[in-house]
């Protein structure tokens, strides 16, 4: 049985293709189509319902020390109203998830969860628990909206005074009424544009939803699905938990080496990664040279020496190019190196590329 | 003879000695944005429900299947840069032509086929 989040009336009257995703009924796309939905986010505003993500609090005398010793990335130092991106290891130094981490209150932090891992999370953690320290996982009460793109922010502003707005990427603001709805609000995103994650009670987001809708009209705003949640997060050079990371690939192999903070004093999975030394294969840009699209799965080749794997690929929506994400040996890591994709019997020749695949628009 | 159409969401018609074929209306509507295909060669031999060209939306790709056995008379280029004329309009942005059909899969008429694709949503 799929759960649907607060939204769902809303999606189906604004013609969403619904599609089950990690559990839920999201739309994949509305009728506007992915192309469109990306290009208005790249060059406007989209609105995105991602109450499927999780939301997890811990909260308690010992909460600092306990994220200290589940994140790579260090938290310490970190103001209340601020947020931090990290990985959640395993004792392999795997990744169990990657999640946003926001500070609260002194002794209280929020972790926003991947919905597919979210079951996962709270067994590990609620194992890894020590001290003086509660979790509470309040995915269920909680909805959550994103709006991003380069006009986010005067849309945000017709319904908010512009003091609540956090002004920094990776900065919120809390118990701030947006169209009357009392809100949390981040500068954070997955889309590489500017924009905000709008957390409220579910009762409330059908009221949020309908009035950002409203406001932003006239700038162009609409309704975005799953798949350009996809697009954007891959031309943005984001990589995703499932594709570019799991329980077997390490932060370092996925590129998050800014999110791992080996000196930090002890968190799950570093004495793994000190074990592992330098990683032998390396997370990926790559651009198919001519046409056709590589996709995830494909085996990559340099001759006849097989040199890596793809994990996620599409067609650019804004360069029209085609796109992917691959792991390869560290070897053949080097920006400019050329190489071959094995699509289904036929052989794409490709070049590893820098990213973002898409520079952000101003 | 009037459009027939396939499960795997092809449609045919004849058209003199040739056979025309694209895919579906409900079938560019469950694709979404196509962006790419890939195109047999004038000459190919294609059997009766295997893939014979795909498709690529921004989403996935897809095979296409061929209604009939036979031989690939004529390709329309056009799509190898305007994919999307398919999104616009399937029954007139058809993929190929065949010529010397034998066998064919099991087609349907449009009553038929509107039915099965009503069961299938």
């Amino acid at each position: 049985m799929c759960k649907k989040t607060p939204l769902y009336n809303e999606h189906v009257a604004h013609g969403g293709k619904m599609v089950e995703f990690a559990g839920y009924l999201l739309p994949v796309q509305y009728p506007h189509g992915i192309i469109q939905e990306h290009l208005a986010v790249r060059q406007g505003c989209g609105l995105f319902d991602v109450s499927h993500m999780g939301e997890i609090i811990i909260k308690g005398k010992q909460a600092l020390e306990n994220i200290q010793n589940l994140f790579c990335n260090n938290m310490e130092g970190m103001a209340i109203g601020r947020a931090r991106y990290s990985p959640m290891l395993n004792r392999q130094g795997g990744v169990v998830d990657d999640v946003l981490v926001y500070r609260i209150d002194e002794d209280e932090y929020w972790l926003i969860a991947n919905a597919a891992n979210k079951d996962k999370d709270v067994s590990w953690i609620k194992a890894h628990l020590f001290g003086d320290v509660q979790m509470s996982d309040v995915s269920d009460k909680i909805a959550q909206l994103a709006l991003q793109g380069p006009l986010s922010k005067k849309i945000l502003n017709q319904l908010m005074n512009e003091e609540d707005i956090p002004a920094k990427n990776y900065t919120f603001t809390n118990h701030v009424k947006v169209a009357g709805v009392e809100c949390l609000v981040s500068r954070t995103g997955y889309t590489g544009e500017l924009g905000y994650e709008l957390y409220m009670r579910g009762e409330d987001a059908v009221q949020v939803m309908r009035k950002l809708l409203e406001v932003g009209k006239p700038h162009g705003l609409i309704l975005c699905g799953l798949g350009a949640r996809d697009t954007l997060r891959l031309e943005a050079g984001m990589p995703l938990y499932g594709h570019e990371m799991s329980d077997e690939i390490t932060p370092l192999e996925a590129g998050l080496a800014p999110f791992v903070k080996l000196d930090k004093p002890g968190f799950i999975g570093l004495e793994a990664l000190k074990e592992k030394g330098e990683p032998n294969r390396i997370r990926v840009g790559l651009e198919v040279i001519g046409k056709g699209i590589v996709r995830e799965n494909c085996s990559l080749y340099i001759g006849d020496r097989r040199v890596g794997q793809s994990t996620s690929g599409t067609m650019s929506p804004l360069t029209k190019k085609a796109i992917a994400m691959a792991f390869v040996d560290v070897s053949a890591s080097a920006i400019g190196t050329q190489m071959e994709a094995d699509v289904r019997g036929r052989r794409l020749p490709v070049v590893v590329v820098e990213m973002p695949f898409s520079k952000r628009s101003k | 003879m009037s459009r027939k159409y396939c499960k795997t969401h092809e449609w045919v018609q004849k058209e003199g000695n040739l056979y025309v074929v694209g895919i579906t209306d409900y079938a560019q509507e469950e694709l979404g944005d196509i962006v790419f295909m890939n195109l047999p060669n004038v000459g190919d031999e294609v059997i009766a429900d295997e893939p014979f060209a795909d498709v690529e939306s921004v989403k996935a790709v897809s095979d296409i299947l061929s209604p009939y056995t036979g031989r690939i008379a004529e390709v329309n280029e056009d799509l190898l840069d305007r994919p999307e004329l398919i999104n616009e309009d399937p029954y007139k942005a058809w993929i190929v032509k065949l010529e010397d059909v034998s066998d064919s899969a099991e087609l349907m008429g449009e009553a038929e086929y509107l039915a099965f694709i009503e069961q299938e949503g």
